[in-house]
Formats: C-alpha cells, structure tokens, sequence
C-alpha cells in the first residue's frame, strides 16, 4: 500500500466493505428462519436424544433424570437380571447383522439391475431419453408404502407370482415368500432402485463416447471397454448410487415391518421395540444414534472418494 | 438386411437392453395388481369377481379413512405451504451471492434431513415432545405440522435453488438502474422468473408430506393417524381391498403431482 493512496479509491473501498457487509446480513437474516424450524425439529433434537442415551429407563416408558451409561453398554452386551453375568448381546448383534448384510446385498442387487438401467437410458436419443428418465422418476417420489404394499401382495401364497408359477407348473406348492429376509431384500431393492439408476445415469450422461471408439480401435473387446473405460469414468456415479441406496436401507424400518412379519427384525424395528413394548427409551435412543454414527461413517467415506475423483481428474 | 448379424455400434452392450427391459417392466408390474384389484367387487384381494366402485364408496364412508384423509391434506397443505416460503427465503440468501462465512453450514444444514435416516429424526422428535408434551400438556396438531415442515424444508429448498442458479443477475441490476426499489424489483422481477421453481419445490414437499410414514407414526398424538399411517396399522390387520383403493388414489396423486414437477423443472430459465 502507497502512503499517498487516492482519497477517493479509499472510500469506495469502505463503500464496497459496507455493500457486502449489508449483503451477508441480508442474506443471514433469509435463511434465519428456515434454521430455527430446522434446528428445533431436526438437528437440534439429536443432542436431546445423546443426553436422553445417557439416561435411566423408566417404569413405563420414558426416562427417569438419573446418570447411567447402562444404555450404551446394551447396545452390544447382555447383563442377565438374576445374576448379573455379562454376554454379548447376540439378539442384537444379529439384528445389526441383517441389516448391514441386506442394505450391502440391496445396494448389489440395486447396482446390477441398475447399472445398465441407467446405460440404456443414456444412449437412447435425447428426446426418447426424458421420456426413460421419466419412468424412473415417477417410482422414486411415489409413497414408499404402498410401493412395499404392492410387493407384499405379489408375493403373498396366493398372489401373482405364485398364481403364475402354479399356472406354469413350475411349483406345485406356492413358495413361502413373505415374512423372509428374501423379501425384505426384494422390498428393499424394488423401492430404492431409482436411486441407484438416476445418479449413474447424470454421469453417464455427459460421457464422452469416443473414448469408447477409440478403445474399440484399439482392439479392446467389449467387456474390456466397460470395466476399463465406462466403469472407471463413471465411477462417481456408482458411488453416489451405491451411498443413496446403502443408507436408507440400513435405517429401514417400513419395508422389514411389511415384508419381515415382525420377524426378521432391522436396526429400525429394534430401535421402535424400545419406544414401544421394550419400554427402554435411552437404549432406543443409543441404538438409533449407533446408527447415525454408522451412515455418517459411509457419509464420509462419499464424500472423500468423491473428492478423490475431482482431484484426479484436476478439475 | 441380407446380413445375419448386426452392425457393430460402439454404444450397445449385449444383454444390456434386456436387463434395462426388465427393470423397467419389474418398476411397474407390481403396481398393476394393486390397482386393479381396488375395483374389484368380491370380499377377496385375490380374487376377481368383476368391476365394481364398491371398495372406493366404502373407503369414503369409513369415517376413519374420511378423517385421516383430510387430516393428511391439511398437515401437508400447512407444512408444504410454510417450508417452501422459509426454503425460498433460505435460497434467496445462499444463492447467487458473493461467498460468505457460514455459508457452507447453512447449506449443510438446510439439507442435513436428508442426510440422516428417518428413522434417527422420527425417535429424536418422539423424545424432544414428549419433554415438551409432559411439561405443557399441550397434545394438539403443531407437533406433526412442525416436524412436517422440517422435513419438507430441503426438498422444497433444491429445485428453488436450482432455478436460482440459472437466473440472471442483470435483469435485477437492469430494474435496479432504473429506479426500481428493491422490493419492487424483488416482486416484479425475481418472483415471476423464481415461480416455476417455488411451484416445483412446494409440489415436491407436498407429495413428500402427504407420503410419510415414518416420522408422522412416532410423532402423532393418540387420534392424530394420516391416511399412510392409517394402512400401516390396517396391514397388520385381515387386508380388504379398500387398502387397494386408498393406495390407487394416493397413487393417482403422485403421479399427477410429479408428472407437473417434472415439465416445470424441465424447462430452463
């Protein structure tokens, strides 16, 4: 900075500091309430419900205000009533189990139906292409549990599949389908497809197909293509798919309450037990907060990987 | 073509198409039963004894289903018609504007509903009301229209700030140079090109209200069911095709709703 600054240069500096200062005030004062309500009855209540997980259980639900880290201690260990010996608490462990071996089968399942869902998709025109993407568009936002309904019914002992296998003589007796973790994974995997689909599709969309021509001149066969030239370009794409599938299948609890028949409990049906007959608020609420922990894990590993592609690709 | 096989196209992949077909026809198939058993007219949800209103009528006349279904549209009126003015607002101030601290956050936070399962929410407000129910008393509607509105914030905040993205600064500037005042320029320039994206984002979170399941059946009071919570606890019950006709309805809305999100948010500023 010059001593002999122009006096002028100055003041239109603080003009301009002022400008953005109102600017950002401005634009505080907008997203202000949005905040509030968002902290009040989102965001804001999960410190509640940490306290809450540090609480004693009540007689009928609810908590007493007593310290206790029973809560936490549960969530993987099993103190007998009579004489206190400790196990490892296998009902839950296994439930923990399911849910992460259904959500990553799901998340498969999803990738290989999906993956060339999507494909198709983008190398159709571009005006018969919105069209597709509308098909699978119209799924993702309709409600969740009819969708998990319509499933039930078509896998019920009487329903459509077994009718048709019947008909075909394929199976003289109907498949015990429903009440299975077959069908969670089915349910799971029909309702959470389209976000599987739409991601891969928006980065497959802009790939560049001459760099497929150019592998195929170079004698790639077509398999080679697609696992060294289309899978890796369009890997952001999977990721994200596979994070979007992932996650709310693991905090399921629609689809296993419908299709698992009270049964074949996930994490979400064991975390509403507490709220309900198990009449233990704080383990619901260490339970459920097990869970955040274990999607904001996956969060993170998302959002590095995805970081990861950006930088390789240096822009 | 006098030749057998196909010419070769870079884009196809073999068994590629029939997998995407299958999809496709696996997406829709278990929707048909549905919807055409709710027109059924025997007892059966298996078996068809020909076409009949009767089940619609009967849906209709069940009080339970009467109540829930208007108590569903006004909760989802209430939550869709508040979150998509806060959204706007929230958009208008992290959208187009030069970087700011904090900006970052209130992104993230606009957006963390999305982040974290329903399940997580639904138990978290089931404990914060239940504090404030047990030291109020108070056991009325605000606690399902606030956690509504919560939810519906970020998926009507998306397609307003994406419009947003897409608008011009100069138009607002081109006002501003000639005399317009701020508010006017507000009201006379940014609202109208900003409307199919606030039209979009409040559709969005209506379908999304009207739809939940999960965060409504732990935060309802006793009395307070909506129509989704209503079959949930009717699925656990003998299933009569009014199931069947509720659901094809709710359907029918769906659809109709987001076949006009999606045309509005086709079309680019």
């Amino acid at each position: 900075m010059s001593a002999e600054q122009d006096s002028s240069t100055e003041s239109f500096e603080s003009l301009e500091a002022h400008a953005y200062q109102l600017e950002v005030r401005q634009n505080l004062l907008l997203s202000t309430p949005a905040l509030i309500v968002l902290f009040c009855a989102a965001s804001g209540t999960l410190l509640i419900m940490l306290v809450f997980s540090f609480l004693t259980p009540g007689d009928y639900g609810g908590i007493k205000w007593q310290f206790s880290t029973e809560a936490w201690f549960q969530v993987a260990f099993y103190r007998d009533i009579f004489d206190e010996t400790v196990s490892i608490a296998d009902a839950h462990l296994s439930i923990f189990w399911r849910s992460v071996k259904l959500s990553f089968l799901t998340t498969l399942v999803a990738f290989v139906l999906g993956f060339p869902t999507a494909y198709f998709i983008a190398t159709r025109s571009p005006e018969t292409r919105n069209l597709w993407l509308f098909l699978v568009t119209i799924p993702f936002w309709t409600n969740l549990l009819i969708r998990t309904f319509a499933i039930l019914e078509i896998i019920r002992n009487q329903g459509l599949v077994n009718t048709v296998l019947i008909a075909l003589g394929v199976i003289d007796q109907p498949l015990d389908m429903l009440y299975t973790d077959i069908a969670i994974l089915l349910g799971m995997t029909y309702v959470y497809i389209p976000l599987m689909i739409l991601p891969i599709y928006a980065s497959m969309e802009r790939f560049d197909f001459q760099l497929v021509e150019a592998a195929y001149d170079l004698y790639a066969t077509r398999w080679r293509v697609l696992v060294r030239v289309i899978l890796p370009l369009v890997k952001p794409g999977v990721i994200a798919g596979s994070i979007l599938v992932f996650v709310p299948s693991l905090g399921a609890y629609v689809t296993p309450r419908v299709l698992g028949g009270g049964k074949h409990l996930m994490i979400g049906n064991l975390i509403e037990l507490q709220f309900g007959q198990g009449r233990n608020w704080p383990l619901g609420a260490a339970l459920s907060l097990t869970l955040l922990v274990i999607v904001m894990v996956a969060l993170i590993f998302y959002v590095r990987s995805a970081q990861k592609e950006g930088g390789a690709h240096g822009h | 073509m006098a030749t057998s096989s196909r010419p070769f196209s870079i884009k196809r992949m073999p068994g590629f198409s029939l997998l995407a077909l299958t999809c496709f026809f696996a997406l829709y198939m278990p929707l048909a039963p549905l919807v055409v058993y709710s027109f059924n007219a025997g007892d059966n949800i298996a078996l068809w004894e020909g076409l009949s209103l009767r089940w619609y009528v009967s849906a209709w006349e069940n009080d339970l289903v009467q109540s829930a279904a208007i108590r569903s549209v006004v909760v989802a009126v209430i939550a869709s018609v508040v979150a998509t003015s806060l959204a706007t607002m929230a958009a208008l101030g992290t959208t187009r504007t030069r970087p700011y601290r904090g900006q970052t956050s209130i992104y993230a936070m606009v957006n963390q509903p999305l982040m974290v399962p329903e399940i997580v929410t639904a138990v978290a407000l089931l404990i914060f009301f239940a504090l404030i129910k047990e030291s109020t008393g108070y056991h009325g509607y605000a606690y399902l229209i606030s956690a509504h509105t919560a939810f519906c914030i970020p998926f009507a905040y998306l397609p307003i700030r994406a419009r947003l993205e897409g608008m011009d600064r100069v138009l607002e500037t081109a006002a501003a140079d000639l005399y317009a005042t701020p508010w006017r320029s507000f009201t006379r320039v940014t609202l109208p090109l900003l409307l199919p994206g606030i039209l979009a984002g409040a559709m969005l979170a209506f379908v999304i209200s009207l739809d939940d399941v999960v965060i409504t059946e732990f935060v309802k009071s006793a009395g307070q069911d909506t129509l989704p919570t209503y079959m949930l606890g009717q699925l656990r019950r003998t299933i009569t095709p009014e199931i069947n006709a509720i659901s094809t309805v709710l359907l029918g809305v769906s659809v109709v709703m987001v076949t006009i999100i999606f045309f509005l948010s086709r079309k680019k500023a």
